[in-house]
């Protein structure tokens, strides 16, 4: 019997990504107390060297390895490249922050070079175990970096609860791919489709198991009513692994809604699509009008972040590629500006004092009149104001509703989207209204200077020029549906 | 399309690049520059406008000085604008305010002044913007964004309750302008993919869209106007805000509302413009009466002065749905006279309030006797705001009576009352003021107005004048377009 090895080559930066985090590990140890940025360095190199071979493998074409398992498309190449370059931002952005709390360690990065290696897992998974493989080596390095400070008792406490929380979000998916699987008898996502589209299989037990995977799916991108974890998570982990939950595994959320509900079950979108209409009604309803209440920024961001999920799962209804594209557009849109909005945050914080309360904003036009003018620009655009291109990201979903036929929601999409323009507006009032309540000065370093200016100036000229971004979404859904 | 100057462009992007210039200026050391380079960029940016009236072909309808450029082709969307009859008078309205406005702060604003003057220049262009676009997305994009400078120079340099001021005009507007997206993403999806506003104009639209639609705009635009009963964002607005921006808030910003019933709602939803006529015309008459009424009693000056916009108001809105033409071009006459009459209704209370800090009117009187110069300027606005004859108020409210006394006798009786009680509230105001025997200590000390006040109040006394007495350059250039407008509804869409 001869033994075929499989062909590694679209694994290929999962593959140096599992390697270098072994070696990031390995030099933190023998690295000394004071040289601890090595670890940084290496993780920098690592997003790096992982870019390089995402991009040198980018094709039009689709490969599938692992047998089957495992997939390399332009959607999960794109995706990727994506979640290096947010990754390597928060990294960027948190650089300060964390060695001036003591977690400068090579823990907290192999901990997300685990979890980036979790997501892209998910985005490149074709086979239900992968998918499960993935979201677990991403959920679980997260529980990790939330505990990370181990003596404050608020974050053991999120940490807890995303813990308990996400472990029966996953025990709900699992349940749900065993029905579908007792259904079909399959678990590759492709071979699912064909099968659900032949009408071989019981409907009544694959409906029960759809239930199931979009209750999990729903946990994982903190949609209301499976909402709960995500505030109490947001405002008890530290600023920077807030910065990193929020951002980057948003693209995985996406790559796996994309595999499982629209490769596998794309048949079945009668039955999934009114779920999805229910879950983004009362996503868009809690988190508006949640978020006026909340006094804590982390919190504030938390529950927008539940009415921007809400938005998302617009782009979805549609059902099909113009409905996608834009719910990939909105992605990275919503990426780019809760970026931004983080790194301010821990911009506002110091040795010592954390940033918490939206009254630390107040004043911030006369501290720093910069900084207040992209947060500015980050506020317009999270509240969807033209030309930011958070408008950008509402009209293209909005857009796919209309097209879909449900002018109804769009009309309910926008009524919430005022009600949340307002807690974004009192923001802005704070930092330019408001009389400063300190006049300690803002001194970021160098790159933060640099990488928040383009964040937020990037914020602005997307905007504007919004063609490239909607053009490139596009191109990742056409050629990998 | 042979290449032209892109002079539209120009008109818009000029005076938002000198506002960035502005704001690089920094913090208040680089004050004085700030004041002279956003001087020197309105007043480029009124010269770069004139040509679009003297190379203005007044015999046609078409749109002219076309620019369209694919803007994002993802979803069709072209930077795509022109003027005609109705676009081109408001850009040069704006243009000329704008200078205005820049000499009311030159030595009122004494913090932040790049911040100020910039907001200004930069809202300037994105004005511009609104009333030249010829694609719907664009025209929505300057549309929003049109409100995040006005919401930074009430909320900043305004009053005492400014805050709440500025979140009630954005929310309020905002919400008006987000069912108008909808509306646009639906004519989008109807008309076949495209977000051309000439493509809307020949689309054919059923009933029951075509009142859905209607109402959509209805919002975006009765709150902007502002109709009654969605006015009342505006006293509190034009209260909190400072002189400046109470200038533009009234001079410009409420005619974006009247133009979007011209570009939008009319030639849009005829069948539904015609069919809710009569609702629209009790609205603007509801406006007309009990808002003067209303007015009659205020005892701040602004306030009483932003209810007398929303009342001039309610007489453009009487004149678009008359669907005659002297309705619609006594309405535009209106919009324009309302431009320079408000703006110096509102320099004057300035001028008083920069000397007293008050604008309660019961602390004032006899302030002839201090400043006979002001006193006579503000006599001219007060008149040409009762709308006397050889004033552009007259002009227009004239024109709109005539035109609605053709559809109704009782519609132009109520509308003739505003001679009455627009007289009573202005005149009384003044009186009080203005007249009688000094009673303040404060008014005793009041000096006369300065070279540049008498500047600014001289310039738009002649332009108030000047329509009163000859309101024909300004009629001429809206007339075709106007009659090609009253064709175009008359034909149903069904």
């Amino acid at each position: 019997m001869n033994f075929i090895p499989p062909d590694f080559a679209p694994a290929s930066s999962e593959i140096f990504m599992l390697i270098m985090v072994c070696v990031v590990m390995l030099a933190d140890l023998t690295a000394g107390e004071n040289k601890r940025y090595v670890a940084y360095l290496l993780t920098q190199i690592t997003l790096v060297g992982c870019t390089i071979l995402t991009f040198l493998s980018f094709s039009t074409e689709t490969s599938q390895t692992f047998s089957g398992m495992y997939v390399d498309d332009s959607m999960a190449d794109i995706l990727k490249l994506m979640v290096y370059g947010t990754v390597s931002a928060v990294l960027i952005y948190s650089y300060a922050y964390i060695s001036d709390r003591g977690m400068l360690r090579g823990e907290f990065f192999s901990l997300i070079l685990f979890a980036t290696l979790g997501m892209m897992v998910m985005i490149s998974a074709s086979h239900f175990l992968t998918l499960y493989i993935g979201l677990e080596l991403l959920s679980l390095s997260l529980y990790a970096l939330v505990a990370l400070r181990r003596d404050s008792i608020i974050a053991t406490e999120a940490a807890m609860k995303f813990f308990v929380l996400g472990a029966l979000a996953s025990g709900f998916l699992l349940y749900g791919m065993s029905m579908v699987y007792g259904a079909t008898g399959t678990l590759h996502i492709s071979q699912l489709a064909q099968i659900i589209q032949s009408e071989a299989s019981s409907k009544e037990v694959l409906v029960v198991g759809l239930v199931f995977i979009v209750a999990g799916i729903s946990f994982k991108l903190s949609a209301a009513p499976f909402h709960m974890w995500a505030p109490d998570v947001y405002q008890g982990a530290p600023t920077a692994v807030t910065l990193f939950i929020g951002s980057a595994p948003k693209f995985a959320a996406f790559g796996f809604v994309m595999r499982l509900l629209i490769e596998g079950m794309g048949e079945m979108v009668a039955d999934w699509q009114g779920m999805l209409v229910i879950l983004a009604v009362m996503s868009m309803a809690v988190g508006n009008i949640a978020a006026i209440a909340q006094e804590n920024i982390k919190r504030m961001l938390a529950y927008s972040t539940i009415s921007h999920m809400g938005f998302l799962l617009l782009g979805f209804i549609s059902a099909d590629s113009n409905g996608y594209s834009s719910a990939l557009f909105y992605v990275i849109a919503y990426v780019l500006m809760t970026l931004g909005t983080f790194a301010m945050i821990m911009l506002l914080c110091r040795t010592g004092f954390e940033a918490e309360n939206i009254n630390d904003f107040k004043g911030l036009s006369k501290r720093n009149s910069w900084y207040a003018f992209i947060t500015l620009l980050l506020m317009f655009s999270l509240a969807g104001i033209p030309p930011m291109i958070g408008f950008y990201a509402k009209l293209s979903v909005l857009q796919a509703v209309v097209n879909a036929g449900y002018i109804w929601l769009a009309v309910i999409a926008v009524l919430f989207s005022l009600i949340g323009a307002f807690y974004y507006l009192r923001i802005i009032k704070l930092m330019y209204f408001d009389e400063p309540e300190t006049d300690e000065p803002i001194t970021p370093n160098s790159e933060v200077k640099i990488l928040l200016s383009a964040n937020g100036f990037a914020v602005l000229a997307l905007g504007i020029f919004p063609q490239a971004l909607m053009g490139l979404s596009l191109y990742a859904i056409q050629n990998s549906m | 399309m042979s290449f032209e100057f892109p002079l539209l462009s120009l008109v818009i992007w000029l005076p938002i690049v000198f506002g960035i210039a502005v704001f690089v200026t920094g913090d208040d050391r680089n004050a004085h520059l700030a004041r002279w380079i956003s001087l020197a960029g309105s007043v480029l940016g009124l010269l770069v406008a004139f040509p679009l009236y003297t190379g203005f072909d007044s015999t046609t309808s078409t749109m002219q000085f076309v620019e369209s450029h694919i803007w994002f082709e993802r979803f069709n969307v072209n930077y795509h604008v022109g003027v005609d009859g109705i676009s081109m008078p408001l850009i040069l309205l704006n243009c000329f305010i704008t200078p205005v406005v820049i000499g009311a702060g030159w030595e009122v604003i004494k913090e932040r002044v790049s911040q100020y003057m910039g907001a200004f220049l930069v809202m300037s262009g994105i004005v511009n913007g609104v009333f030249a676009s010829l694609d719907a997305m664009l025209f929505y994009v300057f549309w929003e964004a049109s409100l995040i400078p006005m919401f930074l120079i009430i909320g900043i340099w305004g009053g005492p309750n400014r805050v709440y001021a500025a979140i009630k005009f954005f929310l309020y507007t905002l919400l008006g302008s987000l069912l108008m997206l909808i509306a646009f993403i639906y004519l989008y999806q109807t008309s076949g993919g495209s977000f051309s506003i000439q493509d809307y104009h020949q689309l054919a639209i059923p009933m029951t869209p075509q009142i859905l639609i209607f109402i959509a705009f209805l919002l975006a635009f009765a709150v902007k106007v502002p109709m009654w009963p969605v006015h009342t964002w505006l006293p509190d607005a034009h209260v909190e805000a400072p002189t400046g921006g109470s200038v533009v808030l009234a001079a410009i910003l409420l005619k974006l509302g009247g133009y979007g019933f011209l570009r939008f709602s009319l030639p849009i939803a005829p069948d539904a413009s015609q069919f809710l006529a009569n609702m629209m015309i009790a609205l603007s008459l509801i406006a007309v009466v009990y808002i003067g009424l209303i007015a009659l009693m205020q005892v701040d000056m602004k306030k009483l002065i932003a209810y007398s916009s929303v009342a001039h108001m309610g007489f453009v809105t009487l004149g678009f749905f008359l669907f005659n033409s002297y309705g619609i071009e006594g309405a535009m006459v209106q919009m324009i006279s309302h431009g320079f009459i408000s703006g110096a209704m509102f320099l004057c209370v300035g001028v008083l309030y920069d000397r007293l800090h008050s604008r309660q009117i019961a602390d004032y009187g006899g302030v002839v006797n201090k400043m006979p110069t002001f006193a006579a300027f503000f006599m001219l606005f007060a008149m040409a705001n009762a709308g006397l004859p050889g004033t552009s108020g007259f002009v227009g409210e004239f024109m709109v009576i005539m035109g609605s006394i053709k559809v109704n006798f009782w519609y132009a009786f109520l509308a003739a009352t505003t001679l009455i009680f627009g007289a009573a509230y202005t005149l009384w105001m003044y009186k009080r003021v203005i007249f009688g025997a000094v009673t303040h200590s404060g008014v005793e000390g009041l000096e006369d107005i300065s070279k540049r006040e008498f500047a600014l109040l001289a310039i738009l006394a002649i332009s108030v004048l000047w329509i009163g007495i000859y309101p024909y350059p300004l009629t001429d250039v809206m007339h075709a377009t106007i009659d090609h407008l009253l064709i175009h509804v008359s034909n149903s869409k069904l």
